[in-house]
């Protein structure tokens, strides 16, 4: 260890040494403990007006928590049933979403890396890329043009006459589907593309000359090797799809909440800080827990996705 | 079950670019058979062609005797082996050798008691769970045979799968890989650029420069009577001597250089490229076949010793020609009779007619 830090500051030099080390400590500690310890010591406190905070009433307690559980901060007859449900679904149709993204991306990656060549596979790259110029809002905003009931879809298909009458995209909650997995598409392409990239051809021409099909060449050679990067980029849909908030907010039919936007209600609406953080925290955690149970049955281990 | 392979006019061009042309080859049942050339001479292509994965621009492919056009790489009865062997490094090692039989379908059971045989035919016994980045280079290499006659290919395709090894491991794979062979019997194609290679295991071989088959052989001919200025340099060391063909008959060929006339033994190729009278031509005599001038030494030549070399069983003496003639080698055998010389001394040297061969001039291997 000693011996390691030696190490590090005769390869970067004294100077430059301490800057990183002391650039990436602010980072950790200003950037992500501190304002997280914060969150998780307001979700422990009594819901008190800012002017209060530190004082006498602001107390610790596990009333939010409770409020989660129960509708009530003081009877434990019935569950929030509420709450509760719209937590289960949006978990749900974070997990349905990054099995779209992974069922889009997979094929995509596997063409962008051992079949596109060159200027073909750049240019396909590129027109990745350039629409994630468009910021989010907007994008969710045209994608409520693109399914609205007067929307560019349902007059296409009306006009073919495959339909009669108009689709409520929307309310089917295609439209945020779509939007979301969208959203979060790149994250999902590029970490599978650089671990199939990694894949010696060889092995795919060998599984092909001992008379594998396709299905088995991917199944057994290039989907194992493409695991730690899928692991990777499904943590990061499921992740940032269920901590979405932009694209339920417009692309959300009538009777969808996201769990994100009573979050965000008890912040903005209600200026419940304390319930808010105390719901976000348990949304963080339930994350990482189901992130942790999937890396678990799937066989990969952490160091494995950072590769 | 093995096959033979043709080669029917067969030429592959990638865009303006021709890597193999008019490549004709009859590949007999159970023969082992090896392409040797310098790389980039376009072998690797013929291989690929053979297994499926390129298609001929033209020509055809036939494996026992059936046109193999349309029939991909999976359905071929072949099997490659890579120069880098692509194992698949997630599997274990028996899963690897048993690949090809759970595709087609053999039950868990059956695969391990076929991948446990085959372990003890490449000598791996009971090596089977361990993965294969625990093997050494050696038994890397034998897994990756295994891995192949799983499949039960007629024909098996190596690509210079030795180059990775040792000298000493893969002088000890040859030998292993014609035991092998003999053993299951199906015929053996093999790509090197290690004439060493080519010549000890091979029953034929075909060299090829710049996309062209120079000459297809056994290996003593090959060595022995080299048909183009090409094999000849290229397989085994070779001196040369450049001039002009003088008079010329069935058995014998005088050319006429700067440095004396040698008389020799001329190489008539089949129908192309003649040897005649006045034409340029190249005497090749082997560093072997040089010795001490005799006075009946039917060639002589004469110069100055440049260097000498020990090699434990053999002398390596550099002569330098006079008058900036070319620089030959000699070889003799260390058996404690050979004469010792000094840098700087004169020498007479000599070979006789049958040891030395004309070929008509041509493009030289690159040292």
């Amino acid at each position: 260890m000693l011996n390691y830090w030696a190490n590090y500051f005769t390869r970067n030099g004294i100077g430059v040494g301490m800057f990183l080390l002391a650039a990436v400590l602010l980072w950790m500690v200003f950037m992500i403990i501190l304002p997280q310890l914060y969150m998780v010591d307001f979700s422990l406190r009594a819901n008190v007006p800012p002017p209060k905070w530190g004082g006498e009433e602001h107390v610790y307690t596990l009333e939010h928590y409770k409020y989660l559980l129960y509708g009530s901060s003081k009877s434990a007859e019935q569950f929030n049933t509420i709450d509760l449900s719209v937590f289960g679904r949006t978990i749900l149709a974070a997990v349905f979403v990054t099995i779209i993204d992974l069922c889009l991306c997979y094929p995509v990656a596997y063409y962008l890396a051992h079949v596109a060549r060159g200027g073909w596979a750049r240019l396909m790259i590129m027109s990745l890329i350039i629409p994630f110029w468009i910021n989010e809002i907007l994008r969710a905003f045209s994608f409520k043009v693109l399914f609205g009931t007067s929307g560019l879809i349902n007059n296409a298909l009306m006009a073919v006459g495959l339909i009669d009458q108009p689709y409520d995209f929307v309310r089917e909650n295609v439209a945020l589907y779509s939007g979301l997995s969208y959203a979060y598409i790149l994250l999902m392409i590029f970490p599978i593309y650089n671990a199939i990239e990694s894949l010696d051809k060889n092995q795919i021409e060998a599984a092909r000359d001992m008379g594998s099909p396709w299905w088995r060449i991917h199944w057994r050679i290039v989907l194992p090797h493409a695991k730690p990067g899928i692991c990777s980029g499904s943590t990061m849909v499921f992740m940032l799809s269920a901590g979405a908030l932009a694209a339920p907010q417009v692309l959300g039919g009538p009777s969808s909440l996201w769990f994100t936007q009573i979050i965000y209600k008890a912040f903005n609406n209600s200026a419940n800080w304390a319930r808010g953080s105390a719901y976000a925290l348990v949304l963080l955690l339930a994350c990482i827990i189901f992130v942790l149970l999937m890396m678990r049955i799937f066989k990969v281990k952490l160091g494995e996705i950072a590769r | 079950m093995s096959a033979d392979v043709t080669l029917d006019d067969v030429w592959i061009r990638f865009g303006d670019f021709v890597a193999a042309r008019e490549a004709n080859i009859h590949i007999e049942d159970g023969e082992f058979f090896s392409f040797l050339g310098p790389s980039g001479c376009g072998k690797t292509t013929l291989l690929r062609a053979i297994s499926g994965f390129l298609t001929p621009s033209q020509g055809r492919v036939l494996i026992g005797g059936k046109d193999m056009a349309g029939i991909g790489p999976n359905r071929r009865p072949t099997a490659l082996i890579f120069q880098n062997l692509a194992l698949f490094p997630l599997m274990s090692v028996w899963e690897n050798i048993a690949f090809a039989l759970e595709v087609k379908g053999m039950s868990k059971l059956e695969r391990r008691k076929r991948a446990d045989e085959l372990l003890d035919l490449i000598a791996l016994p009971g090596q089977g769970d361990k993965r294969v980045s625990e093997l050494s280079g050696g038994q890397k290499q034998r897994v990756a045979i295994a891995r192949a006659l799983a499949a039960e290919p007629d024909v098996l395709l190596l690509d210079e799968p030795l180059s990775a090894l040792d000298l000493k491991l893969r002088q000890h794979m040859r030998t292993e890989l014609r035991a092998i062979q003999q053993r299951v019997g199906i015929t053996f194609v093999y790509i090197t650029h290690d004439q060493g290679e080519a010549l000890t295991m091979s029953d034929n071989v075909a060299v090829m420069r710049e996309g062209l088959i120079e000459q297809v052989a056994d290996g003593s001919t090959i060595y022995d009577s080299p048909e183009t200025a090409f094999v000849a340099s290229f397989v085994g060391e070779n001196n040369v001597f450049q001039g002009k063909v003088n008079r010329l008959d069935q058995s014998a060929a005088v050319v006429e250089t700067p440095y004396g006339e040698f008389c020799a033994r001329p190489i008539q190729r089949n129908n192309q490229d003649q040897l005649r009278v006045g034409d340029d031509a190249m005497v090749f005599v082997r560093p072997e076949a040089i010795e001490n001038a005799q006075s009946d030494s039917a060639n002589r030549i004469s110069g100055e010793v440049l260097q000498t070399e020990f090699e434990g069983n053999l002398w390596q003496l550099h002569v330098q020609l006079p008058n900036g003639g070319p620089r030959i080698t000699r070889s003799s055998i260390n058996d404690g009779r050979a004469t010792k010389h000094q840098v700087g001394d004169r020498i007479e040297l000599g070979f006789s007619e049958t040891s030395a061969i004309a070929l008509p001039t041509g493009q030289l291997a690159a040292e």
